[in-house]
């Protein structure tokens, strides 16, 4: 269609042979991008003005949070655990369901239908944010830590189980035929030849995942899901900057801790 | 003993390593279950999960498909816009920062505090950026737009780098022998390199920055957030199951379509 309306420039090389060059789409590819911006600034009210009479507000904040509340420390640790325990039960729960997830939908092993199914499953689970997730779990488990765990399973399967679900694919499969030849069942084939194959691939994703995680429960706690993220609401709500200061500053450490061990391991597994 | 045998032999043992590994796990599971207590559970419980999922089959088909600025369809393209020209200032501000942290080109200290500036911006959960960013521009999607960008940059300079420091500087070589000046070693030597692992990566961080803008409307920075969390605390499940079903097919839509382009980008 493009090679319609700006047709290919003709070329006749030395020998008589005539070659086409398509023209470069990225003049139209560029137009669309300045366009879709336009739009976008409307749509948002981007405002230039008021941007650079307060950006120094922001700056003021982070001023407020310069030096932390030391005081306030001892409030953290306990809503800071609840965090890592919430992030470590969902996603340790949540790789398990992860394997037969995966086993269902990948669509070398069961059947198509079957397969499709649960990918469509998985990806509308993966697609759904996990506040929101976390704020259904709410109304349904109550408030506290067990909502903020749930939510976090449920997308851990999802990612987890994607990832896995696209390795099984692209597994090796002789030794799986191999194995169904010789009169194992569907299953054991899968436990013994497949399995072994994607292991240290699947175990780096769920440490992956984790990292991840805890992020995620660090602001879980906004929707009343548990969690650092409720103090963090309150902080931030009477606008005592100082002690929101300390909580991120725990935060990033733990995060950074958790980032560098998970790091280590998955650098073993591969 | 035959060749097999000797082969099942020779294979590494490392079985002490794992069991300690999976006793430290199973410590740390069983110390991660006290964090859970039952006796929270709402008795209207089964009752709400019924509604959900009844609102989601039966959803409210005319917020859904309506036009006007409190349809599911303009709420949607505002997300899209907050996502958008927040990954493009994100982008913008990350290019000069990822030069700044790659060890290739500027001295080791000042790219150690880059990399460690960028690791506290990237801890630091969108929301919270959110919640600073309204107190700058006061409540709307301006202020969406703002936090999506700060919060993209700590990831985008972080592969940034990582392309940065692969890059094959034989071809500066190479240009420099045939008499190539600085500008035309930049454009002809490095950008050809950068662009593409550049767009494919930016492409990538639209799609997540999607998602967080769904959620940023949560603390009124604008977005289809703020419809959600109204709609589902006045438990009006029909309007929550269109909402999401909105949100769903417009995730899924964008991840399609970035993962086609990015995959064309990377193969060339």
């Amino acid at each position: 269609m493009y090679d319609k309306i700006f047709p290919p420039a003709e070329i006749t090389l030395p020998n008589g042979k005539v070659v086409y060059e398509k023209k470069s789409r990225t003049p139209i590819i560029l137009v669309l991008l300045v366009i879709a911006t336009i739009l976008s600034v409307r749509f948002t009210d981007f405002d230039m003005n008021i941007l650079l009479k307060r950006w120094n507000e922001f700056f003021v904040i982070i001023g407020q949070m310069i030096p932390p509340k030391w005081e306030y420390l001892s409030h953290v640790w306990q809503p800071l655990l609840d965090t890592i325990k919430m992030s470590l039960l969902g996603s340790i729960l949540g790789s398990i369901a992860a394997v037969p997830a995966a086993y269902f939908a990948s669509s070398n092993i069961v059947s198509k239908p079957v397969a499709s199914v649960a990918k469509f499953l998985l990806s509308i689970l993966r697609t759904l944010p996990t506040l929101v997730t976390a704020l259904i779990a709410t109304f349904i488990f109550g408030l506290g830590t067990l909502a903020g765990t749930v939510a976090i399973f449920l997308f851990t399967v999802a990612y987890v189980g994607k990832l896995l679900y696209e390795q099984i694919e692209n597994a090796d499969m002789g030794s799986f035929e191999a194995m169904e030849s010789i009169g194992m069942g569907r299953l054991q084939a899968f436990r013994y030849a497949i399995f072994p194959q994607v292991l240290p691939n699947y175990l780096s994703t769920s440490l992956f995942s984790f990292e991840g995680n805890v992020r995620y429960a660090a602001i879980l706690g906004y929707v009343g899901a548990g969690g650092i993220g409720l103090l963090l609401n309150e902080s931030l709500g009477w606008r005592d900057y100082a002690s929101v200061g300390t909580i991120l500053l725990m935060l990033i450490i733990t995060v950074y801790l958790i980032e560098k061990v998970s790091e280590h391991f998955r650098k073993k597994l591969i | 003993m035959d060749a097999i045998e000797k082969q099942l032999h020779a294979s590494p043992r490392n079985l002490r390593y794992i069991l300690t590994i999976t006793i430290l796990i199973l410590i740390l599971f069983i110390w991660s279950l006290t964090t859970v207590n039952l006796d929270n559970i709402a008795e209207s419980g089964l009752g709400i999960a019924a509604g959900i999922i009844g609102g989601i089959l039966n959803p409210d088909l005319d917020l859904l498909f309506s036009f006007t600025s409190q349809g599911v369809l303009y709420l949607l393209i505002e997300t899209i816009a907050i996502a958008f020209l927040g990954t493009i200032i994100g982008a913008i501000l990350a290019i000069p920062l990822a030069f700044l942290s790659a060890t290739k080109i500027v001295p080791k200290p000042v790219a150690s505090v880059t990399r460690l500036l960028l690791i506290v911006i990237r801890t630091i959960p969108a929301l919270v950026y959110g919640l600073m960013f309204i107190r700058v521009t006061g409540p709307g999607p301006f202020a969406g737009v703002l936090t999506i960008s700060l919060a993209s940059i700590g990831m985008l300079a972080k592969l940034f780098v990582d392309i940065i420091e692969e890059l094959d500087t034989d071809i500066l070589e190479s240009l420099d022998s045939i008499g190539c000046n600085t500008f035309e070693k930049i454009r002809y030597g490095i950008w050809p390199q950068l662009f593409s692992m550049f767009l494919s990566i930016i492409i990538y961080r639209f799609d997540m920055n999607l998602r967080e803008a769904s959620i940023l409307g949560i603390v009124g920075a604008g977005g289809i957030g703020a419809p959600l969390i109204f709609a589902m605390n006045a438990y009006r499940w029909s309007e929550v199951g269109s909402i999401l079903i909105g949100l769903v097919v417009l995730i899924l839509l964008v991840e399609f379509f970035s993962n086609r382009i990015r995959t064309k980008l990377v193969r060339g």
